[in-house]
């Protein structure tokens, strides 16, 4: 399957993307705001924005000739995002623990 | 194109070279030692997780200092075939106080050959946290909400 949490994941796996996403989390705010600020391009925060959007990490919304971004207010596809995250790693843990005591027993 | 069931679940699968026997034992024998440890509900750190291997046993992480926290309930011990259990935690990493709140976990192990398992798990239910974004709908300002939870998330990844 693909998984859309993993999207999620993969998108805050940028360091710019994390500082955008942590700016929005204060509050909603418009490209230029974001923009201001941090060490990148204007188009390039589009970019970072359009990845987390597609995600589901955040939406945006027209405001006369603006657009404003803001946190999925959903917050169901962090929660995924999380859930998916912690079961990976116990059934990563998981594998190893059964392989190695087939292992020993033979 | 997603239905509203996979939406609200999250759903991962493995396959390990063991019968599945062995498979489903290790599972709860050592669970201890499959369940990341930075997910820590006390307020000390974990010197044990146990999952008791019985329908109606508690799932637990026992404190170095003795206190205990209980996070699930065992709903169906069918070895070796099939594990559920509840997930009595908020999106907020808090104890749900009102447990039909919870969400549940489902492992189901399938053979797949005399010394293969495919374990598929299955978080479901998800929906029924409501409140965890239900609040923050009502202001995604509000510090406490998932804003807040979420930076410190995006803070956490690397």
């Amino acid at each position: 399957m693909v998984t859309y949490e993993a999207d999620a994941w993969t998108a805050l796996g940028d360091p710019t993307r994390r500082a955008i996403f942590a700016r929005l989390a204060e509050r909603p705010r418009p490209v230029g705001e974001l923009a201001h600020g941090l060490p990148v391009s204007r188009p390039a925060v589009s970019q970072h924005l359009r990845v987390l959007k597609e995600a589901g990490l955040v939406t945006d919304r027209s405001a006369g000739n603006r657009r404003i971004y803001r946190v999925d207010p959903d917050g169901l596809a962090a929660l995924r995002t999380q859930l998916d995250r912690f079961w990976n790693e116990a059934l990563a843990n998981y594998k190893q623990l059964v392989e190695q005591s087939t292992e020993e027993d033979e | 194109m997603t239905t509203q069931a996979e939406q609200t679940s999250v759903q991962t699968a493995i396959v390990v070279e063991a019968p599945v026997e062995r498979a489903f034992q290790v599972f709860t024998e050592d669970f201890d030692r499959i369940k990341p440890r930075d997910h820590n509900l006390l307020e000390v750190d974990i010197a044990e997780s146990v999952f008791e291997p019985r329908a109606g046993g508690r799932v637990y992480d026992r404190g170095v200092d003795g206190s205990e926290c209980q996070w699930a309930r065992v709903i169906a011990y069918e070895p070796p075939e099939r594990i559920v259990f509840t997930w009595d935690i908020s999106p907020q990493w808090q104890l749900e106080t009102d447990l039909s709140k919870a969400s549940e976990v489902e492992l189901r192990f399938i053979p797949e050959g005399d010394r293969r398992t495919r374990v598929e798990l299955e978080h479901r239910h998800l929906d029924r946290h409501g409140s965890g974004w239900e609040g923050l709908r009502e202001g995604v300002g509000g510090e406490q909400g998932w804003p807040l939870y979420l930076g410190r998330f995006a803070e956490r990844v690397a």
